[in-house]
């Protein structure tokens, strides 16, 4: 400082101030166990301690067994999922952004009602409604004498558990996405000879883009991750990733194991999403740059 | 056959309602081919409403929008052979500037090479540089905007090219010159431009004709001259910038009185069955002090204040009921007085405008 203020040096920048709590809890509750992780992944197996000598043992060990078929379910039901999130959310969040107008409120209250229930108790009141004699199954019979038995603990039931359960993580930023293509650009594009598709496809699908890839790589990202779907709703049908590292942990008493496998799992979400905002430059496609 | 052919859009009767609301009512209008049209208005006074109905985006509620004998009013803006130029421009942030310009093709199903061709060409006749065709949008200033933006309607090579105050938001200067660029462009195009803006004064610049809007209807419609040395009523000549208006009634053959006193005037000529309206003089055709001397009609007032326009000078006279006068001279003939002293105003009959409303 030219001035040679003694006091300026207990000027801290006010920004920097409010930013310590929110540093300090990022630190202790994202960063440390971030790297706890990492540290027992190249601990010796069994292990508690992360104060051995480091090696590369457990990747070896994973990559040679068959965990490879847990990944490729994970990943199959994840992109699954986020396809179906995206069909189905799209039309309804068209509706909210520019059709409905005052109703969309009422929408917004009926699909965010539902996430004051705790997720597993949803995913039980499918369980009700899929099982055989269930409340489906049931009604079909007495109604029109069709069996619909064999729904629960399949491959299909875990994706609608998927869908269901993250729908509004896919449904929220296509709102806000769609909500952001200025109706001016939409008359323009019909003035220029545009029909109602090509409009569509060339303008409101492009200009949407940002809220198509957060609700997408949300949606990717939270089933990647999932466990009670599979589980509650898949049953023994298919194993994925994440109940694999959940039985790592606790069952097998190996977290050198189950660290691996979250080090890989979550390197696997960053290289997707890494590639996708590689590939598409959302500042870009909203005419930032 | 003559007159079929002169008349190239033709609106009758053409009115929309919103609910209660008269937007526009009862329009009656003929565009020449490649005439340059302007319609103007304050704001309100349904000039947008009027261009949203002539390129489809809004349906009227009664009469007929004709062009070259068909008539458009079920005809979606997509399948209109007009193209329209928005007031926010509305070019598309995620295409380049080609690509915005190529636009209209590319849903043309125009082939690539003959659309890049096609946003060159345009971009050279609009004094663009050939390398802006990989440009972002949001990198080109307001002008290059304005240039893109007409491109684009271009290279759709509409019958006729519609315009909603495109240049309302740029600074005055670029305004001045973009506004003569475009009356360039109509020349040479030599298509038929349609413009709507608040601005008489822009208006003036580049049309061939003016239509005053008023509550929806057609006050005024005739060339620059004609408005501006022959408004119809009070609104219309006050809409053109700075006027002195007197509320007088007739006295006589050829003279009217100033019902505030301020004195007995002649005039040139005077509508049919005049009783009371209202005498308008231009600041620039009026006298003050010597030169105002021997003029058959004469005010005395106040000299309050001066100031510069640039190439003229203007003053401005109180009377004593108030009233403010304002005088304009040009700057070789500037105005050499004392605030506060009284001076003379004078003007020509032939000089001054009588409206009954």
């Amino acid at each position: 400082m030219a001035t040679g203020n003694k006091s300026s040096i207990w000027r801290i920048n006010p920004g920097r101030l409010a930013a310590i709590p929110a540093s300090v809890f990022l630190l202790i509750g994202f960063a440390g166990p971030l790297a706890m992780v990492i540290g027992y992944s190249f601990m010796p197996a069994h292990t508690f301690s992360l104060l051995q000598v480091p090696s590369l043992e457990n990747y070896v060990s994973v990559v040679a067994d068959s965990y490879y078929i847990s990944f490729f379910w994970s990943l199959f039901l994840a992109s699954t999922a986020v396809v179906i999130l995206f069909l189905v959310c799209y039309p309804m969040a068209y509706g909210m952004a520019k059709i409905f107008g005052p109703w969309a409120n009422l929408v917004t209250a009926l699909i965010i009602l539902p996430l004051l229930i705790s997720e597993n108790i949803r995913l039980f009141g499918w369980v009700l409604i899929l099982l055989k004699n269930g409340i489906l199954d049931g009604s079909l019979k007495y109604l029109f004498d069709v069996s619909a038995s064999g729904l629960l603990y399949t491959v299909p039931s875990i994706v609608l558990g998927l869908v269901y359960v993250y729908l509004p993580f896919m449904l929220f930023p296509l709102v806000s996405g769609i909500s952001m293509v200025p109706e001016s650009l939409k008359d323009a594009a019909s003035d220029l000879g545009a029909s109602r598709w090509e409009i569509f496809w060339e303008v409101e699908l492009p200009l949407s883009m940002p809220g198509i890839m957060i609700g997408g790589i949300l949606t990717f990202i939270l089933s990647l991750g999932s466990l009670a779907e599979a589980k509650i709703l898949g049953g023994q049908a298919v194993v994925m990733i994440a109940d694999d590292i959940e039985s790592a942990f606790t069952f097998a008493q190996n977290w050198p194991k189950g660290s691996v496998l979250s080090v890989m799992l979550i390197g696997l979400s960053g290289v997707v999403v890494f590639l996708l905002f590689r590939r598409i430059d959302l500042d870009q496609i909203i005419g930032r740059r | 056959m003559k007159d079929k052919a002169e008349t190239f859009l033709e609106l009758k009767g053409l009115t929309k309602k919103f609910g209660e609301f008269t937007a526009v009512s009862e329009v009656d209008l003929q565009i020449a081919e490649g005439e340059f049209f302007t319609l103007v208005g304050p704001s309100g006074s349904g000039k947008t409403t009027m261009i949203r109905l002539l390129v489809g985006m809004d349906l009227p509620t009664s009469g007929d929008i004709i062009l070259k004998g068909t008539r458009l009013n079920d005809v979606p803006a997509n399948k209109r052979p007009t193209c329209m130029v928005f007031q926010n421009l509305a070019l598309f942030p995620h295409r380049n500037v080609g690509e915005n310009i190529e636009f209209p093709l590319k849903i043309a199903k125009v082939a690539p090479a003959v659309r890049r061709e096609r946003a060159m060409a345009l971009l050279e006749q609009l004094h663009l540089p050939l390398d802006f065709y990989d440009k972002g949008v949001n990198q080109c200033s307001g002008g290059e905007r304005q240039r893109v933006a007409l491109a684009r309607a271009l290279a759709f090579d509409p019958e006729i090219l519609f315009f909603d105050e495109p240049l309302s938001a740029l600074d005055f200067r670029l305004r001045k010159a973009l506004e003569k660029e475009l009356k360039d462009i109509h020349r040479e195009t030599g298509k038929t431009f349609v413009y709507i803006t608040h601005s008489l004064e822009e208006a003036m610049v580049m049309s061939d004709r003016i239509g005053i809007m008023k509550d929806g209807a057609l006050v005024q419609i005739g060339t620059p001259n004609e408005i501006y040395n022959k408004p119809i009523n009070k609104f219309v000549a006050q809409f053109m910038g700075e006027v002195n208006t007197l509320e007088v009634e007739a006295a006589g053959d050829m003279t009217v009185r100033d019902i505030k006193g301020e004195g007995t005037f002649e005039v040139k000529s005077m509508p049919d069955q005049f009783s009371r309206g209202y005498l308008i003089v231009r600041p620039e055709v009026m006298k003050l002090g010597p030169a105002a001397s021997g003029l058959p009609n004469i005010m005395h007032g106040k000299f309050f204040n001066d100031y510069a326009l640039g190439s003229r000078m203007q003053y401005q006279i109180r009377s004593p009921s108030g009233d403010q006068w304002l005088v304009e001279r040009l700057q070789d003939e500037v105005f050499d007085g004392t605030f506060g002293d009284t001076v003379a105003l004078g003007w020509r009959p032939e000089d001054s405008i009588l409206v009954s409303e």
